[in-house]
């Protein structure tokens, strides 16, 4: 192998480089025109049929008026009623996908995914106790809301915390992960098993994750909590390079590596806690995009950032679709339905990889 | 002088690891570091850069103090090799080797960068390997491509930790000669830990042999490589033949008793 005829030289290194970065360039134009592809199909289906180009024109009227002509019914229909919650599969399904990745490359672990940090047993348990006791933190519309977000960061920040204490290493920060979460679920458990039948039943399909609850306000907090987040998280990837090479590489590389830990674990819960609250937790997305993207693109976390978010964005919407249209008029949990869709995908891919390594 | 190390003393857990270590380091030399497992070689040199932080003891960097540096001044001087690479997920090498570049750059990496890890590899002759990924290529090669990293980096000073630890004796030997071209030829200092002890005796200009964490012998391989210094640290009977360049150690076995 040492011995080769044709050395490459810099100039051909350099134009297979870029043409590497080009594909993922070209990756991420083809994930945005599929997205916006399933989503206008989205759009176009449910108990009153429209075309596509209803579709389309509808929701462009709104964007640029006076150019397009959509009838009442398309307007109604597609702004009060599926907009909203397609918007909220895009915006969850992306900040899921971001935050899974950056989940993995901060704790060196392929099988850690947003709710590592026990978000999603924090989330649990403040959506069980509001709905079962009536008791939580902020009254009205949003108490299970408000509940679910505020016991998902408790959850979290306790583990940053003890973690912090002891160095703030993957390892800790995973097992302190598993021990809070199993707290969690047994707190939750026990008010369930004190619980109404009925309520039960609604904290459990609270947990599973759906796109029901979906509205524009919601939307406009999930998004503002993703333009707070995702450019942050950007800015910081090349560093999460260098700690999913190594805590020692990375420090020795100018990162200071405990305190970039914790707050990029800080943000991405914060973002993870936005979504969950609102849709319950949506499994499996998190985990497997950021392991789809790196299939594809390699591991440079530049490229699997962004990539990770639209895998999520698409898998969520396209989940959704199936969940709504499959045994119409009931509506399946897409949270479910994510899993039966992205599961057979994830499995086909791991036994296609020539690969060892994550 | 370039590095100097002055008492430093650092403990896990408070068991002791390294105490009372005073080293210097001068431009353009190879300070080799043996000793048994265990004595705290990896800990000094990650003392050095800083990885870890010393009780006590300063170590001054063309005389100033490091523990006074931020983390990014530090980087643009000293470069870490470690023993292998850490990282579960995939990665190009040249991606890895543009990250030594960190301590430069912004969140884009500029053409100039590209182009300095483009030289750097075609110096080390891993331009064939520049896009596969990391994970593919020989434990040999993997260490090309930390070496390449650190100088990347355009450190000073490269710490290497046991860089021929996991190596063929090729790639022993290839490793150990791009080490001395680059030493000799930019004038830049390295400080490697290492175990075998011949490759130490013939690429060292002096040596530092630990035990238990203090320095036991310092100077240059013939005088801190004898038959009663082997003896003392690693408890091996040893042959020691001084009729070539540099001493030559033939093991025989371990002492009993």
């Amino acid at each position: 192998m040492e011995t080769k005829q044709h050395t490459l030289t810099k100039e051909e290194v350099k134009i297979q480089y870029n043409k590497f970065i080009g594909r993922k360039i070209l990756l991420i134009f083809f994930l945005l025109a599929s997205i916006i592809l399933v989503s206008g199909i989205s759009a176009s289906l449910g108990s009153a049929n429209l075309s596509i180009w209803e579709t389309y024109s509808s929701i462009l009227n709104r964007l640029f008026p006076a150019y397009f002509e959509p009838g009442w019914l398309a307007d109604v229909c597609i702004w009060n009623l599926r907009l909203p919650r397609i918007s909220m599969g895009i915006v969850a399904g992306f900040g899921l996908g971001v935050a899974g990745c950056v989940m993995q490359a901060l704790l060196k672990n392929p099988l850690a995914s947003p709710y590592t940090l026990g978000i999603s047993s924090g989330a649990g348990f403040g959506a069980s106790l509001a709905i079962l006791t009536g008791a939580g933190i902020i009254g009205g519309d949003y108490l299970v809301i408000g509940n679910a977000f505020i016991f998902a960061l408790l959850c979290s920040f306790i583990i940053l915390g003890l973690s912090n204490r002891k160095g703030a290493t993957p390892e800790t920060m995973i097992l302190a992960g598993i021990a809070m979460m199993y707290l969690f679920a047994a707190m939750t458990t026990i008010l369930q098993y004190f619980g109404e039948a009925e309520a039960v039943k609604e904290a459990v399909f609270w947990t599973v994750g759906d796109l029901d609850r979906a509205s524009w306000p919601r939307v406009t907090i999930i998004t503002g909590a993703l333009v707070c987040c995702f450019p942050l998280l950007m800015f910081k990837s090349l560093d999460l390079n260098l700690m999913a090479a190594g805590d020692e590489t990375a420090a020795s590389l100018g990162v200071n590596v405990k305190r970039t830990r914790i707050i990029l674990m800080a943000v991405t819960t914060l973002l993870v806690a936005c979504i969950v609250c609102f849709t319950g937790t949506i499994g499996f997305i998190g985990l497997v995009a950021p392991h789809l993207t790196r299939i594809v693109i390699g591991g440079d976390n530049r490229f699997v950032l962004p990539v990770s978010g639209l895998f999520g964005t698409l898998l969520l919407i396209s989940a959704d679709l199936v969940a709504r249209r499959v045994l119409a008029p009931i509506i399946l949990p897409v949270g479910a339905i994510t899993v039966f869709m992205g599961a057979p995908l994830f499995l086909y891919m791991i036994m296609k990889r020539k690969r060892e390594y994550w | 002088m370039k590095l100097k190390v002055n008492n430093i003393e650092f403990a896990y857990n408070s068991i002791p690891v390294l105490e009372n270590i005073s080293m210097e380091l001068n431009s353009a030399e190879v300070l080799g570091i043996v000793g048994p497992n265990g004595t705290g070689k990896s800990t000094l040199i990650r003392c050095i850069d800083r990885i870890l932080n010393p009780e006590r003891g300063s170590i001054l960097l063309d005389d100033h103090n490091i523990s006074k540096m931020t983390r990014m001044e530090i980087a643009r001087k000293l470069g870490y090799v470690p023993q292998s690479i850490a990282g579960v997920f995939p990665a190009s090498v040249i991606d890895t080797v543009l990250m030594g570049r960190r301590p430069y750059l912004g969140w884009k990496s500029s053409k100039e960068d590209l182009d300095y890890v483009l030289e750097v590899l075609e110096l080390l002759g891993m331009m064939d390997f520049a896009m596969r990924d990391i994970n593919e290529i020989s434990g040999g090669q993997q260490q090309k491509v930390l070496i390449a990293r650190a100088l990347a980096q355009k450190a000073d000073i490269l710490l290497l930790d046991e860089p021929t630890s996991n190596l063929d004796i090729r790639h022993q030997l290839e490793v150990m000669e791009i080490m001395k071209g680059i030493v000799k030829n930019k004038g830049i200092s390295a400080i490697m830990a290492l175990h075998d002890l011949n490759l130490a005796s013939r690429y060292a200009d002096r040596m530092i042999m630990m035990k238990e964490g203090k320095i036991f012998a310092a100077g240059n391989p013939a005088s801190v490589l004898t038959v009663e210094n082997i003896k003392q640290v690693y408890g091996v009977q040893a042959l020691v033949k001084n009729d070539v360049e540099r001493p030559y150690i033939v093991p025989i076995g371990p002492v009993t008793g």
